[in-house]
């Protein structure tokens, strides 16, 4: 598992800053990291901690403001705004807090939004039969609950088979049966893909489900954790 | 259907209102510019086709008497290619069952040939057949106006001699196109008519057998015209030649050209301003939807597509709409530009029109439109594009609002909340603001531009008539005539006064400029004919020295002071130089006024005058045409208010129909502007309103924070409104003064009214559809998601 020819990701010494109005914030502060394939991996640390940031940088949404960004032995920093869409449209996943899902398109409309540009991807209604939403394939968002537009953002992440799945709080705005329900769905994607999954959370009990957890503190990782046994969506207790 | 295309289709479908009230106005800013293009491409080649078919001549000359043999040596000039010369006569009318006074003009037409020169279309019935001396065609104008059918007879004194004509034909003259009576500027086909009769017939009856008093000539090549009018008045004037002149001092084509020319200017004027608005409102409102779309682009962005495919997908939603747009205009504005097109026809009387709408009048309305939304989609798609990703997907950070100045100066007590909210955000984005400021300002200042020409108008006539020209009645003679004239005008029956005049055909000159005009010698002192000076003060008589109007003094460059060179085109034709005293305002026609002692002493004549002024007891009118109809001297009689009737109608059958078009279609793109302004409003603003909605506010409240802002912007911008309007008001007429007529710069207060009506209206309008969808906020979806 930690074998550096299954390495996915390497990051080391990144550092991002915001310039907000007059003052400048420092999101992260210089944080070293290495993922591997197949990972189930979970951020988690309160508000502001630099999760969000640390998690677009790898998905290719945001670039550090200096170190370095390795995806497959390449360095993400270099690419300019095209290669970084071609590594997003190839590679990665994006499932974020609140969905995301454009209003004017059904449930496999938005699924087939992305399929239609990937190289190899899963049919659009195999990706929902996947999600548990095989029966909602032409409701619009509107007329989904929030956790059905979730499972819908995530067959949209899965569907065009990438390696890398980025969620970013894909519970927080779900109640606890219901993100139960999703963490399942995301778990048997990792599962059964063998998808590298790296999921922000400022919930605990996440960290449970997680190979390996990150702990980070205002911009830095604090420490990380090994989980021995991954528990189960069902068994977590919030 | 890709769903990126089937995503394109629902949200066109779902900003349904918005994207009509875009291509309404695409449409109108179109048509206006097809309408007039093709209208303007139409006349220009209809009368272009006339003038060569019909053989419109190039050069032109009257004279007294000239034999015939004459004819061999004009035709033997140098670049002249046909000559016809003619029999032309003044004549009284006499229709029955009309009372007024009719005056006509007989022309000669060559017997048992073609004319080489202005031949006639004729429309109905046969020549005169070329034995007989009572046939003759008149002008199909004046045919219908009295309802004459071939056949009809018409009573004339020809050369003093009562006799009965008979009608065998109407025809159309391109030499006649504008049927004017002499010292009238505006046709009145009642009143006068133009008849032709045989030339033998004609010749006898005017003691010309062998001789003509008229020529015109056909050039092999346009520019030779100054040559050949020289060599000609050489020719001529041993014969009592009055000038002879081209096509532009030639009375039916200098006012058809006055026409085209103001034509011109509103086919250019108004399609630069709607079109402009409407580009400049595509801009605007492309940029700001695409600006509201920059989440989803931020998530389209995430999963994968670039920045090509994004843009293609946003233009091809502006494309839809720009191009229904396009269609829908070229379409209208055909079928208007046609109408015009035929109401011009009607009103020249062309015999034909050509109509065809060219490819480039199209292309080059598609090509501003799409480039006005284009630019305003880039420039939103550009400003999406820099942003990262990830900051796009982010909500926008709470924007940076601040104390307004308002609030600053320390007056907030007297602001509420809700108050307080709608002034920050109007500074907040203060470029926005301004926008949608200036969309309804130029909204208000079009409107003001189709609406402002009727009042103006009505102010000309009564500075023309009402303080200048304030006679009954005027009657031209035939050729100048002794004093004793009054005499005889001052025994008739109702006349109460009597102010003579005498006018020349004169070529005036400073330095290089040049015009022939009307130089008018008038006693001072003068009543029925008045001189006014630029504060419409009236001014007395110099014995010395000429006045101009003050629009000849600007085409010739001159001021008072200065020295003009005055060169008669009649008698002996004497060249004087002559002292300008000052300048009269005139809004109709241009002339240089004299002390008329001083132009009988400047012509080394005697008390000679060409026409006289009448007031008249209106009890006696009828008695009074009745024996006017019977002195042979008496060329012309020009009733005033029929003049004013004239004027009118001139101008309502030519400027106040597309004024009528224009005020409509401001009136739409006013509508256009401020519905789109208080939709994007909403859409932008919906969930900060539903959260107020949520948090107890009611919905008057929130109505009010939205459509107070509106509000704000639509009072600031109809003064501004004003300012374009008069603007624009300004840029017309001055591009529309003409030696036919000046439109001065008088807004009316009602057309200020009007247009700040049309701007509150329709933004009243749009709040009431915006009220109704704030009415209907969904405050669920607002606590569900976040924006």
């Amino acid at each position: 598992m930690t074998d550096p020819r299954d390495r996915v990701f390497l990051a080391r010494g990144l550092t991002k800053i915001y310039p907000m109005g007059e003052i400048e914030v420092r999101a992260l502060r210089g944080v070293d990291l290495d993922l591997f394939a197949g990972e189930f991996v979970v951020l988690l640390g309160p508000s502001g901690s630099g999760k969000s940031t640390l998690l677009n940088i790898l998905g290719g949404l945001d670039s550090p403001s200096s170190g370095a960004m390795q995806y497959g032995g390449r360095d993400l920093g270099v690419y300019d705004d095209a290669e970084l869409t071609r590594y997003r449209r190839e590679h990665v996943g994006f499932v974020f807090q609140f969905y995301n899902l454009i209003p004017s398109l059904t449930a496999r409309e938005n699924v087939a939004l992305v399929t239609e540009i990937a190289r190899n991807p899963l049919a659009p209604e195999e990706a929902l039969t996947l999600v548990g939403l095989a029966d909602r394939l032409d409701h619009f968002p509107a007329q989904l609950s929030g956790g059905e537009q979730q499972r819908v953002a995530i067959a949209r992440a899965v569907a065009k088979r990438p390696e890398v799945l980025l969620c970013d709080e894909p519970t927080g705005a779900l109640d606890v049966q219901t993100g139960i329900r999703v963490l399942a769905v995301i778990d048997r994607v990792n599962r059964e893909l063998g998808t590298t999954t790296v999921v922000i959370t400022h919930n605990a009990a996440i960290a449970a489900m997680a190979d390996r957890v990150i702990h980070l503190s205002n911009g830095l990782i604090a420490r990380i954790d090994h989980n021995t046994q991954r528990q189960a969506p069902d068994d977590i207790v919030w | 259907m890709k769903p990126l295309d089937r995503k394109l289709w629902r949200e066109l479908w779902q900003m349904k209102g918005q994207a009509v009230a875009i291509m309404l106005v695409i449409v109108c800013g179109v048509a206006i510019h097809v309408m007039f293009g093709a209208t303007l491409d139409a006349l220009g080649q209809t009368r272009a086709r006339y003038y060569q078919e019909y053989r419109f001549a190039d050069v032109f000359a009257a004279l007294k008497r000239a034999p015939e043999s004459l004819r061999e040596r004009i035709a033997a000039l140098p670049g002249v290619a046909e000559v016809e010369t003619r029999v032309v006569a003044a004549v009284h009318l006499d229709v029955a069952g009309f009372a007024e006074p009719i005056t006509g003009r007989l022309v000669s037409i060559p017997d048992n040939r073609e004319s080489r020169l202005n031949r006639l279309y004729l429309r109905q019935g046969r020549p005169p057949a070329a034995d007989r001396d009572d046939e003759a065609i008149v002008s199909e104008a004046f045919a219908e106006a009295h309802r004459l059918e071939p056949g009809a007879k018409l009573r004339v004194v020809i050369n003093g001699r009562r006799q009965t004509l008979t009608i065998v034909g109407m025809a159309l003259s391109p030499e006649y196109i504008h049927q004017l009576r002499p010292g009238s500027m505006f046709p009145d086909y009642q009143r006068y008519g133009v008849l032709w009769m045989g030339r033998r017939a004609l010749g006898v009856a005017y003691g010309m057998e062998g001789a003509f008093n008229d020529v015109v000539v056909g050039l092999t090549d346009a520019r030779a015209a100054p040559d050949v009018i020289d060599e000609l008045d050489r020719l001529l004037t041993p014969y009592g030649g009055l000038g002879a002149h081209d096509r532009e001092d030639q009375p039916s084509h200098r006012f058809l050209s006055e026409e085209f020319r103001n034509i011109t200017l509103s086919a250019t004027l108004f399609p630069v301003l709607f079109l402009g608005v409407a580009v400049f409102l595509l801009n605007v409102v492309m940029n700001r939807l695409i600006g509201m779309q920059r989440e989803q682009i931020g998530t389209l962005k995430a999963f994968g597509y670039g920045n090509g495919a994004i843009a293609l997908h946003y233009l091809k939603l502006v494309l839809i709409v720009v191009l229904i747009g396009v269609a829908v205009g070229v379409f209208a504005g055909a079928g208007l530009g046609r109408r015009l097109a035929e109401l011009y026809t009607m009103f020249f009387r062309f015999p034909f029109l050509d109509y065809r709408l060219s490819p480039s009048l199209v292309l080059g309305a598609l090509l501003l439109n799409l480039g006005g939304a284009v630019a305003g989609t880039a420039f939103a798609l550009r400003a999406a594009f820099a942003l990262r990703p990830a900051e796009a997907m982010r909500p926008e950070p709470p924007a940076r609002y601040r104390a307004t100045v308002v609030e600053r100066l320390g007056l907030q007590r007297l602001l509420s909340q809700p108050n307080r909210m709608i002034l920050r955000h109007i500074e907040r984005r203060p470029l926005k603001s301004l926008f949608a400021v200036l969309g309804i300002a130029l909204a208000c200042g079009v409107t003001m531009a189709g609406r402002f020409q009727e009042a103006t108008i009505t102010h000309m006539v009564e500075v023309h008539y009402k303080l200048s020209q304030r006679e009954d009645l005027a009657v031209t003679f035939t050729e100048p005539t002794s004093w004793r004239a009054i005499g005889s005008l001052d025994g008739l029956p109702g006349v109460e006064r009597v102010e003579v005049y005498r006018a020349v055909p004169v070529r005036l000159r400073f330095q290089h400029h040049s015009r022939r005009t009307t130089l008018k010698g008038v006693p001072p002192g003068g009543d029925l004919q008045r001189l006014l000076d630029a504060d419409l003060r009236l001014l007395d008589l110099p014995s010395e020295g000429v006045l101009l109007t003050d629009y000849l003094g600007e085409l010739l460059g001159v001021q008072a002071g200065d020295r003009l060179t005055v060169e008669v085109l009649e008698g002996s034709r004497p060249v004087r130089e002559v002292p300008v005293v000052g300048l009269v305002k005139e809004y109709l026609g241009v002339a240089a006024y004299m002390d008329l002692a001083g132009l009988n002493r400047l012509l080394r004549e005697g008390p000679a005058i060409s026409g006289a002024y009448l007031a008249v007891d209106d009890r006696e009118r009828s008695e009074l045409y009745r024996r006017l109809g019977d002195i042979p001297r008496i060329a012309g009689t020009a009733i005033r208010e029929q003049e004013i009737r004239n004027f009118h109608r001139t101008m309502e059958q030519t400027m106040l129909f597309f004024t009528f078009i224009a005020t409509v279609f401001a009136v739409v793109i006013a509508f256009g502007i401020i519905y789109n302004s208080a939709r994007i409003a909403l859409t932008e603003r919906g969930r900060e309103l539903a959260s107020l909605r949520v948090l107890g506010f009611t919905r008057a409240e929130i109505s009010y924070i939205l459509l107070g802002e509106l509000g704000l912007l639509t009072l600031v911008a109809i003064p501004l409104g004003f300012i374009v309007g008069r603007g624009i008001c300004t840029l017309f007429v001055d591009g529309a003064r003409s030696e036919l007529y000046r439109i001065p710069l008088i807004i009316h207060p009602s057309t200020y009214a009007f247009a700040a009506t049309v701007v509150l209206a329709s933004a009243l309008l749009s709040g009431w559809l915006v009220r109704r969808k704030l009415d209907r906020l969904d405050l669920i979806a607002v606590l569900k998601t976040r924006d």
